[in-house]
């Protein structure tokens, strides 16, 4: 149920997030979702990508400072409130989350959100009961 | 006008006689009491027996910076310490200061020659100093303060900072005569403008400004907008602490006080003796010192020396301004910076090869540090709190062990050039 995320430290100078992308892009790796968390001076990137593994040995190989984390995919019904029932769950089983980042997809109508939380295993436990959809791996990086 | 004018104007023959005499009795105490220099005399076969003339003071062996860190904290000095009055410190290249320490005979004599330099600035009974150095270990704040109490002025030990109170003070105690460094002059002299203060009213007429380069040019601003006669100040705490050289009202060059300090100049690289006249790295030896004596010191200040005759009548050496460092010293906001001192910090959190850079640069009259540091792998987070708690951390940890407050920028990887192995480690955008 775990998803590996690729995040990316970028200075706050013009053509980095290009960079980056061009050396996923060259290598043939697909972004399926991403999110920039900016201050500054600096910038972290979080990517969902199709392979996840070579896209952290080639970002690597080109210079960078990467890291890969766990997070978790789930399935929200694009629906007023749908967001609203999985925090609210999270929040009653007092599980943080770092911070979180949604996409669309073509295939579904629902809306897919990424977790950063740092119970994964208990995160994923209270969703399920409350009926809602994780995503594994291979359906995240096959989108 | 002269504080002490038998010493300050003696003729050279009898001034080289002088510290003849007191050289001989430096080398003997030295190599009497302080088993640093009794080795590495030593090892050079020279015993206190061959320092015949003031030449052969050139076959004595340098001392730098290390030597004293080898000491630390008290082994450098030739007394008891129950003769120890005080301690002084400035920074190191690492983490340890530089300690120096004095007699009472030695703050006499530190505040005879603090005395002289003030009153080559002006200062007199009936002045009113107002002492912005820092006090503490840093020397300059109380080198500054004994001098103008003995030549009878008033002295305001406000130390550095608090701008508006600096301005609300010299405005109402009248201040005559501003101590500082160059820097926090202008910047003190710029808000004022801002605050509507003009300078031309107050009593201000003189500043002795020190403890780090300066110019020309900012001698120009400082005499203009402060309406003040601007004179340059030097000194180190190795060797005593501010008032080893001091400006004459001539303002064309400091003289060194001679008959405490022999000065030479060296090609750093070789370490052969430079004429007068030729640019290199100043050498000093203190002639009377008890405490901290010192020998063939190398300040890794580069300058020059002239004997030619001054107009105001002294007759010790002048040097020029200093020009610039023979290491990698920085001098920021008057504190003595080593890349090294960012290194160590670095270590101390894990890196084994930090690659890091300090970018001095001047905003408006201030001294600004920003400190790059390439952000390894296993610093690197997607939590951005996590980040700005490693740049919270490096920003205080270096505050503490530098004595200034630095910015700290995480850079990326292999971002920070490298030429040739070794590391760029400075850029210094100050136009001075």
């Amino acid at each position: 149920m775990r998803i590996k995320q690729i995040s990316v430290f970028l200075e706050n100078k013009s053509g980095r997030l290009a960079k980056v992308t061009r050396v996923l892009g060259d290598n043939g790796i697909n972004i399926r979702a991403l999110s920039i968390a900016d201050t500054t001076d600096f910038g972290i990137l979080r990517l969902i990508v199709n392979d996840p593994d070579r896209a952290y040995g080639v970002l690597k190989e080109s210079g960078f400072s990467v890291n890969a984390t766990d997070v978790i995919a789930v399935e929200i019904p694009d629906t007023p409130g749908g967001l609203a029932g999985a925090l609210e769950c999270l929040r009653e089983a007092n599980i943080n989350i770092e911070y979180l980042y949604a996409f669309l997809t073509r295939v579904s109508r629902a809306a897919l959100v990424v977790f950063r939380v740092e119970q994964i295993d208990e995160a994923v436990r209270v969703l399920r009961e409350k009926g809602v959809r994780i995503l594994d791996g291979a359906e995240v990086y096959n989108l | 006008m002269y504080w002490d004018r038998e010493f300050e104007t003696m003729p050279r023959e009898k001034l080289r006689e002088l510290q003849l005499q007191r050289l001989k009795s430096t080398v003997e105490r030295v190599y009497g009491n302080v088993p640093f220099y009794r080795k590495v005399m030593d090892a050079k076969g020279i015993g206190p027996a061959d320092i015949r003339t003031l030449e052969d003071l050139r076959k004595l062996p340098f001392t730098v910076k290390q030597d004293l860190r080898d000491n630390y904290p008290f082994d450098m000095f030739a007394v008891p310490m129950e003769e120890v009055v005080r301690v002084h410190a400035s920074s190191g290249t690492t983490g340890k200061p530089t300690v120096v320490g004095y007699t009472k005979n030695d703050i006499r004599t530190w505040a005879q020659l603090m005395a002289r330099s003030l009153t080559m600035a002006g200062a007199t009974r009936g002045d009113v100093v107002q002492n912005a150095y820092g006090y503490g270990l840093f020397t300059g704040g109380m080198g500054v303060h004994y001098g103008a109490e003995l030549v009878g002025a008033t002295v305001i030990p406000i130390s550095g900072g608090n701008t508006d109170r600096q301005l609300m003070i010299m405005q109402d105690f009248g201040a005559t005569i501003l101590t500082c460094t160059p820097s926090y002059a202008l910047f003190l002299a710029e808000e004022g403008e801002n605050k509507g203060l003009d300078f031309k009213k107050l009593p201000l007429k003189a500043g002795v400004f020190g403890a780090e380069p300066w110019s020309e040019r900012m001698r120009q601003q400082l005499e203009a907008k402060l309406d003040i006669k601007a004179h340059d100040i030097y000194g180190l705490s190795e060797i005593i602490g501010p008032g080893v050289s001091m400006e004459c009202t001539a303002q064309q060059g400091m003289h060194i006080f001679e008959d405490h300090f022999l000065a030479e100049i060296i090609d750093p690289e070789t370490g052969d003796p430079l004429p007068f006249g030729r640019q290199g790295e100043l050498v000093i030896t203190s002639l009377t010192k008890e405490a901290f004596p010192i020998i063939r010191y190398r300040t890794r200040d580069i300058t020059m020396l002239t004997d030619e005759p001054c107009s105001c009548g002294r007759t010790h050496v002048r040097m020029r301004r200093v020009t610039g460092r023979t290491d990698d010293m920085l001098i920021i906001r008057g504190v003595n910076v080593f890349p090294s001192q960012v290194e160590s910090v670095l270590l101390e959190f894990g890196e084994t090869e930090p690659h890091y850079l300090l970018v001095v640069d001047r905003k408006g009259n201030l001294d600004e540090l920003e400190i790059w540091v390439e952000l390894s792998e296993k610093w690197f987070s997607d939590k951005v709190r996590q980040l700005e708690e490693i740049e919270y951390r490096l920003k205080s940890r270096i505050a503490s062990v530098l004595g200034i407050s630095a910015r700290i920028k995480l850079v990326e990887p292999r971002t920070i050039p490298r030429s040739e192995g070794k590391a760029k480690r400075v850029v210094d955008r100050r136009e001075i």
